[in-house]
């Protein structure tokens, strides 16, 4: 990856973490942790992969994203402003009665929103509903979903993974948002969902594990699922709950919580100083 | 005596005829043989998938594929679609209002010998909370038929409710008409109202008639969609005729029989009675000796009736 383009996507990313940042301390509700662990990729999906067009979002063979885990809306809906589908001020409305920023995802009030989700383990399953249609279609738009590791504790996610890896989509692309924490506790300790690898292998994915923080990986992962044929891809993303404020990094208390004054204005720093 | 089709058949048989006019898909879990959407996947093999016994997987997949525009067909039989799958279908279908038509089969007692984990009793009830939902349950093939096309042309998740067993055609005149959300005014009557749906139409037909022989004059009206409720014709009859009997192949809580009181304490209230299975689970067995120990016979309308106006 050529520097410039990596140091583009960095900003990107540090701009969707302080958009999240900035969602949740307004709202005082939602989720940080998990939306900072997923931002990365999410960027990258926005800002490079993608093939979307804000001023059209329903266009017909645009690449669609599932956010299975839905309580990371704050990450989507930032990628979205920062891309143009609405208003960024709209941001600081999140969860409020006069916003269309609902706590989940809803496709019917928000821009560029592809699907409603936020109950664990049915957006995977609808992500391979669009990945079938375009197959039935011959359309060659990609569908992407991203699938948190506790989530993938839902019997649901697996009868999707037969169903995709049975239909041969390989136009469909899951990405497995590994930080290892839930609200219980570490995944491994409540009810531990590993090894996803070889789960998946097993399933009939081609399997990719990466650095869900490193875009030159995040790249290549996408890139190589493209070349897949007959099989959908997972990618492993080892991520950090937290990712980018000190204090919230792998600290499962901030699965749910926001910031106060205080530690907002301390997170603010902390991103704004990684630039 | 009338032909005997089961709605099953004629749901099979309508998304067979209605492929070649209309662009749709078809997902069954593992039952198409019964749920009679095999008939569909023989002729469009290549619009036909099966999800495996994995219900709520299968309704999600169907939002998924209606995001893109396309109307689709899920199937199973009632107590996999509306229990096992009921949140997928809040969640994945009603909340963002996708066009995906849930063909339920095998609802109710006449299931018959699989017993009570297979006989569904409550999924009127459950659908009808979920907001934006429509719920048509045919009364015969003609119906069934009718209702199927009607879904297609409709934009928003439709629940439709078929049973196992063969029942008899009573739709089949030149002029019937299918409108969703329009109750059907069956036969006239002053002194009380049946208000049936499904398979009781029938029998509340014949209710009628022995309450003829006794100078008894009840009306009947088919509520072949339950969700909207055709409100103005129930509240019409509760006004001529002071006193209503609701009849349905569903438990008598959270069904027609409450969407009918509903309506009435509102507008009219007036006694109503309510013939159902009354809060049971149902019972492996045939179906005569199992209608006959649920009350969901014309005996028991009869009597309901006749208490009914006693109330009045």
């Amino acid at each position: 990856m050529e520097q410039a383009k990596l140091n583009s996507l960095k900003k990107t990313a540090a701009q969707i973490r302080l958009d999240i940042l900035e969602e949740v301390h307004s709202a005082s509700s939602g989720h940080p942790g998990g939306s900072l662990s997923v931002a990365d990729i999410i960027t990258y999906l926005y800002f490079e992969e993608m093939n979307i067009d804000p001023k059209n979002p329903k266009m017909e063979n645009r690449d669609r994203l599932v956010l299975s885990k839905g309580h990371t809306a704050p990450a989507l809906y930032a990628a979205l402003a920062e891309k143009g589908f609405f208003d960024k001020a709209e941001l600081s409305k999140l969860r409020q009665v006069d916003s269309f920023l609902q706590g989940h995802p809803d496709m019917k009030g928000t821009p560029g929103v592809d699907m409603s989700t936020g109950s664990l383990g049915l957006g995977f399953s609808s992500a391979c509903g669009m990945a079938l249609a375009a197959k039935i279609d011959g359309k060659d738009y990609r569908t992407y979903t991203i699938v948190g590791d506790g989530e993938s504790e839902e019997g649901q996610i697996w009868e999707a993974a037969m169903f995709a890896a049975h239909y041969k989509l390989d136009n469909l692309c899951v990405v497995i948002d590994f930080n290892n924490l839930q609200i219980d506790g570490p995944v491994t300790e409540v009810m531990n969902p590993t090894p996803h690898d070889k789960k998946f292998e097993a399933f009939g994915f081609h399997v990719i594990t990466i650095d869900g923080h490193d875009f030159e990986q995040i790249e290549k992962a996408f890139a190589e699922a493209k070349t897949v044929k007959g099989k959908p891809t997972a990618i492993i993303a080892h991520t950090v709950k937290g990712k980018g404020v000190s204090f919230m990094e792998n600290q499962v208390g901030w699965h749910g919580s926001a910031p106060n004054d205080e530690q907002y204005a301390t997170a603010v720093a902390e991103i704004k100083a990684s630039l | 005596m009338a032909e005997k089709i089961a709605t099953r058949e004629a749901y099979g048989a309508a998304l067979a005829e209605l492929g070649d006019k209309y662009d749709f898909v078809v997902l069954d879990a593992d039952l198409a043989a019964a749920t009679k959407t095999g008939v569909f996947k023989k002729k469009f093999p290549e619009r036909f998938f099966d999800c495996g016994i994995a219900e709520g997987n299968m309704i999600s997949v169907a939002a998924g594929i209606a995001t893109t525009g396309k109307p689709v067909f899920a199937s199973s039989f009632a107590m996999f679609a509306a229990g096992r799958a009921f949140e997928q279908i809040r969640n994945s279908v009603g909340y963002p209002h996708l066009n995906v038509k849930i063909g339920a089969t095998h609802a109710g007692i006449t299931v018959g010998e699989d017993g009570a984990t297979h006989q569904c009793l409550e999924d009127i009830a459950l659908m009808r909370t979920i907001p934006g939902m429509t719920i048509i349950n045919p009364a015969d093939a003609v119906e069934a038929k009718a209702a199927v096309e009607a879904a297609l042309n409709m934009n928003g998740p439709v629940y439709l409710r078929f049973g196992r067993m063969a029942v008899p055609v009573i739709n089949d005149t030149t002029d019937y008409k299918f409108e969703i959300g329009k109750g059907v005014n069956m036969k006239d009557g002053k002194d009380v109202t049946f208000v049936a749906t499904g398979i009781m139409v029938d029998m509340a037909m014949q209710a009628a008639d022995e309450l003829a022989k006794e100078g008894i004059s009840a009306r009947v009206i088919n509520i072949h969609t339950i969700k909207p409720l055709d409100k103005d014709i129930v509240v019409d009859a509760a006004k001529a005729t002071g006193a209503i009997v609701t009849a349905e192949e569903h438990n008598i809580i959270g069904g027609l029989g409450s969407a009918v009181s509903e309506a009435l304490c509102e507008a009219c209230p007036v006694p109503v009675l309510r013939v159902g299975v009354e809060d049971a689970y149902g019972h492996s067995g045939k179906v005569p000796p199992l209608l006959q120990m649920y009350g969901l016979t014309v005996e028991n309308l009869v009597a309901k009736a006749k208490a009914a106006i006693a109330l009045k």
